[in-house]
């Protein structure tokens, strides 16, 4: 069943006078349940493909259907909405608010979507778990391990049970054994509750995680492969 | 919701707390301002309200037209006289009148002299009557003048007891004024009024000895009998006596107020003053605002990417505006309530120190809930308001370009 199709997609960015394309005609469907990888050397649309399924911007032309539902000229209420509700984020960077304690980070989401304060104590609870982020659940972010951040992220980016967990080289800012229990905690997830998992990285090795990648280059889909 | 918004602005207050009490001290020191001078100005009005619930809203004033300031009857151009009184007693609703004079006088107290004023008592028992009633004269020591006094002196308490001389002055003390002796009876009671407390007090036979004055007065007062209109009977007098006076309107040398004009002249120029230095004070709270205005534009910088984030995990434009909105309002807000504390403080010390000096009930700050109430509003609103564009500039950013801000 397919989740989410792009049609045809173009981005242009107008620096100065100058337009630069990041993505030229990309076409792709994703399905429910998929674990599929974006890659590509920087500079290929990566990023720009990321912040475009992740709601975080439109395209300049072109369709996104998201469960059928064209998001490509949605107001940024809806957007915000969309992705509160279905989409969940993993930065390379961790992105956590400094500010908040690990417990409270992962409640955000689950705020902006009015869920009430009892069920997001349960929830939470359930994710710390989930994530095997046991103690120093009230820590602030500076005072967890990176590989600790990256569990507290991941825990959030599933607050609100979205369909889709974004993860944008999660493993980027990590050593290589802590980068491994990330990525595999990824897959864990991804096995035991089916959710789509769209993880974009530069990284082989990283990439060959998932069933399926897609290599970027110049704005286009350069080839696209399955593992297995 | 809204206490989880304070909650996030909570966090972030508590992460730069210097930065915090800094910006909070504009709000601060101006709600501080506002709240003393209001509380202080609205006690000075009840003061002013108490004094004349005494002297009562049925009476009228009649002096010579006054060539400049200075008590009433002082540098006048004209004269208040026997004649007049005579005249006002034939006037309808009047029921009674006395006259008093009030003169400056050199008194000199075991051999040291001051410059005060000596003010009249009626002889006249029904006219005496009224001037007690109207002042609340009351001996604090020694006896009232009455009638038939000769050469006998009361004084007031502040000239006894507040170190006008380097004595105090003592029951059977001798004055000498304007080198006549005259032995002190009595005592005044307190007024709260440092002119009336410090006058000297002479049976008006007296004082017309004393300063040679045959038939002038330097304020005549009226007593309107019960259900008169002060208005309009003032304007009856004022047509008769300038008849009497063969004076045309508009061209009179004497004076007519109401009671109820002077409290209302008394009052216009307490809330001009009270206006004026309110407004000074509420300036101090703009530069306030734009102290928040200015933290807030920071924040917003600062956070850019922490707003992308938020934007990511699904806030929309109108929670982040609200996240920004609640924390300059609370900066605002706490800022007012602290300067509503030192505010308080601040008119409570200047209460002690009146009391000090004037005794203990001419000036009562007053703070009335209202007060509170409408500065810590105003202190929210001013936090909130200064917010506004700062916070919109928060809300309305990309998220895609907010989470690549470094």
């Amino acid at each position: 069943m397919t989740l989410l199709e792009l049609k045809n997609i173009w981005k242009t960015y107008t620096l100065g006078s100058a337009q630069v394309h990041a993505l030229r005609g990309v076409s792709l469907s994703v399905n429910k349940g998929e674990f599929l990888a974006i890659q590509g050397p920087s500079g290929s649309g990566k990023s720009t493909m990321m912040s475009l399924i992740g709601c975080l911007d439109l395209p300049t032309k072109g369709t996104i259907l998201l469960n059928d539902i064209d998001i490509a000229s949605m107001p940024e209420s809806q957007l915000a909405q969309i992705r509160g509700k279905k989409i969940g984020f993993v930065f390379q960077k961790f992105n956590l608010i400094t500010t908040l304690s690990a417990v409270e980070n992962i409640a955000l989401p689950m705020i902006f979507q009015r869920i009430s304060h009892n069920e997001q104590l349960k929830r939470t609870i359930a994710l710390l778990h989930q994530v095997g982020l046991g103690d120093r659940i009230h820590h602030k972010p500076t005072e967890l391990s990176g590989g600790q951040q990256q569990r507290v992220a991941i825990a959030r980016a599933l607050a609100t049970n979205p369909d889709i967990i974004l993860a944008d080289e999660p493993t980027g800012n990590l050593d290589s054994t802590t980068g491994r229990q990330i990525i595999e905690l990824l897959v864990t997830l991804h096995n035991n509750s089916s959710k789509t998992i769209i993880l974009v990285t530069h990284d082989d090795e990283l990439a060959h995680y998932a069933q399926r990648i897609v290599y970027l280059l110049d704005g286009k889909i350069h080839k696209e492969w399955r593992r297995r | 919701m809204i206490h989880d918004y304070f909650f996030l602005a909570f966090a972030h207050l508590r992460h730069h707390p210097t930065r915090a009490w800094l910006t909070m001290i504009g709000i601060f020191i101006g709600i501080a301002a506002v709240v003393a001078l209001i509380s202080l100005g609205q006690g000075l009005q009840d003061a002013i309200n108490s004094q004349f619930s005494t002297f009562g809203v049925d009476k009228i004033i009649v002096t010579g037209k006054s060539a400049g300031f200075g008590p009433p009857g002082q540098a006048s151009a004209g004269k208040v006289t026997k004649a007049d009184i005579q005249l006002l007693r034939k006037s309808p609703g009047i029921m009674r009148t006395a006259g008093r004079l009030l003169k400056p006088v050199s008194v000199d107290f075991a051999n040291e002299v001051r410059t005060t004023y000596a003010v009249s008592l009626p002889e006249d028992d029904k006219e005496f009557e009224l001037i007690k009633e109207v002042n609340t004269l009351r001996a604090a020591e020694g006896r009232m003048l009455k009638k038939g006094d000769k050469r006998k002196a009361m004084v007031g308490y502040d000239l006894a007891y507040k170190l006008v001389f380097s004595h105090n002055i003592k029951l059977g003390s001798k004055l000498l004024l304007n080198e006549h002796e005259y032995g002190v009876i009595g005592v005044m009671d307190r007024f709260g009024d440092p002119a009336r407390d410090k006058a000297i007090y002479l049976m008006e036979n007296d004082m017309r000895n004393l300063f040679d004055m045959k038939n002038e007065y330097s304020v005549v007062v009226a007593q309107l009998a019960s259900g008169e209109n002060p208005r309009a009977v003032a304007e009856v007098i004022k047509r008769a006596m300038g008849k009497d006076r063969h004076q045309k309107v508009g061209k009179e040398d004497f004076e007519i107020q109401t009671s109820e004009e002077i409290l209302r002249q008394l009052t216009t120029i307490l809330q001009i003053v009270s206006a004026v230095l309110t407004g000074i004070a509420a300036i101090s709270l703009l530069v306030g605002g734009v102290g928040i205005m200015n933290t807030m534009y920071t924040a917003v910088l600062e956070r850019t990417r922490e707003i992308g984030i938020m934007k990511a995990i699904g806030a929309r434009n109108e929670d982040i505006l609200a996240i920004f909105l609640v924390e300059s309002g609370m900066l605002g807000m706490t800022g007012g309530g602290l300067g509503i504390l030192l505010g308080t403080a601040l008119s409570k010390a200047t209460e002690f120190v009146a009391a000090q000096m004037w005794g203990p009930n001419l000036l009562q700050a007053s703070i009335p809930w209202y007060l509170v109430l409408g500065a810590l509003l105003f202190s929210f609103i001013t936090g909130t308001l200064s917010g506004v564009l700062p916070a919109r500039k928060a809300a309305h950013m990309k998220p895609s370009e907010a989470l690549q801000y470094e």
